[in-house]
């Protein structure tokens, strides 16, 4: 892990379901600055292929995803 | 010729000249719990990608944004039957499918809150919060014998004809009849 890519914001949404963690993101994304990165913690396995697709249409940008098998975590830098 | 070909390939092409909002427009025709429900699924997703998104609800799809406590006010007979048979309200809607005299529909509402799954009262205040426009057909208003006060006025944007609904459809990129 990039230690600048730390994450500024923590969001769990463990549990929630399609397309709740890509509408929680973006909810959050909109109080935060440019530039700053956003953990989505997410038990919905979709949010795999999901969130990377969101990211490339809201023009964010997409670090990295960690999958443990059940919980994944992925970080996202808000780029606009 | 070439000087043109030229000028084309020094326009930068950045995100931000693209974010000329893109638009969905959906058509929430059934009243079916099943369907009002991925019709505001791919509303509150669309919204969440930063797309406008706007809900026109007509005939059936009505019932969603109907006050569960709304009074049979209809005039007339016929509408105050019509009234009576589909009385509406979000927490009344049924399954397209094993609805079975409501049985059906309530182990559904049982799994959707073990799964998390936001109802739909929710779901329409998700989207009222990504700014989702909700617009209520007039015309069927009037045949199905349904008046504004009967309706969660606080939740809709307007009260529009089919005109008004394509005027907004022709500009969608998406645009889905549910």
């Amino acid at each position: 892990m990039n230690e600048e890519d730390k994450p500024d914001v923590v969001l769990d949404a463990v549990g929630l379901l399609c397309p709740m963690p890509a509408v929680k993101t973006a909810m959050e994304l909109e109080k935060m600055k440019k530039g700053e990165v956003i953990e989505v913690l997410t038990s919905d396995h979709i949010s795999k292929t999901d969130l990377p697709v969101w990211c490339r249409e809201t023009g964010n940008q997409l670090v990295d995803i960690k999958d443990d098998g059940e919980i994944l975590k992925i970080r996202i830098r808000k780029a606009i | 010729m070439s000087s043109t070909t030229t000028e084309e390939k020094v326009i930068p092409e950045s995100k931000e000249e693209k974010k000329t909002k893109e638009k969905v427009t959906m058509v929430v025709f059934s009243g079916d719990l099943d369907k009002v429900l991925a019709s505001f699924i791919i509303a509150t997703g669309a919204a969440s990608m930063g797309m406008d998104v706007t809900m026109f609800f007509t005939f059936w799809g009505l019932n969603a944004i109907k006050k569960n406590e709304a009074k049979n006010t209809a005039p007339g007979v016929m509408k105050k039957m019509l009234g009576v048979l589909n009385k509406g309200g979000s927490k009344r809607l049924p399954l397209s499918k094993f609805h079975m005299g409501g049985m059906g529909t309530s182990m559904m509402k049982k799994l959707m809150k073990q799964h998390k799954m936001p109802n739909i009262d929710e779901m329409i205040d998700l989207a009222k919060q990504m700014n989702v426009k909700l617009l209520a057909c007039t015309i069927t208003l009037d045949i199905l014998g349904i008046s504004k006060d009967q309706l969660r006025e606080d939740v809709i944007d307007g009260y529009v004809g089919a005109v008004s609904y394509l005027s907004e459809a022709k500009d969608g990129n998406v645009n889905l009849f549910i």
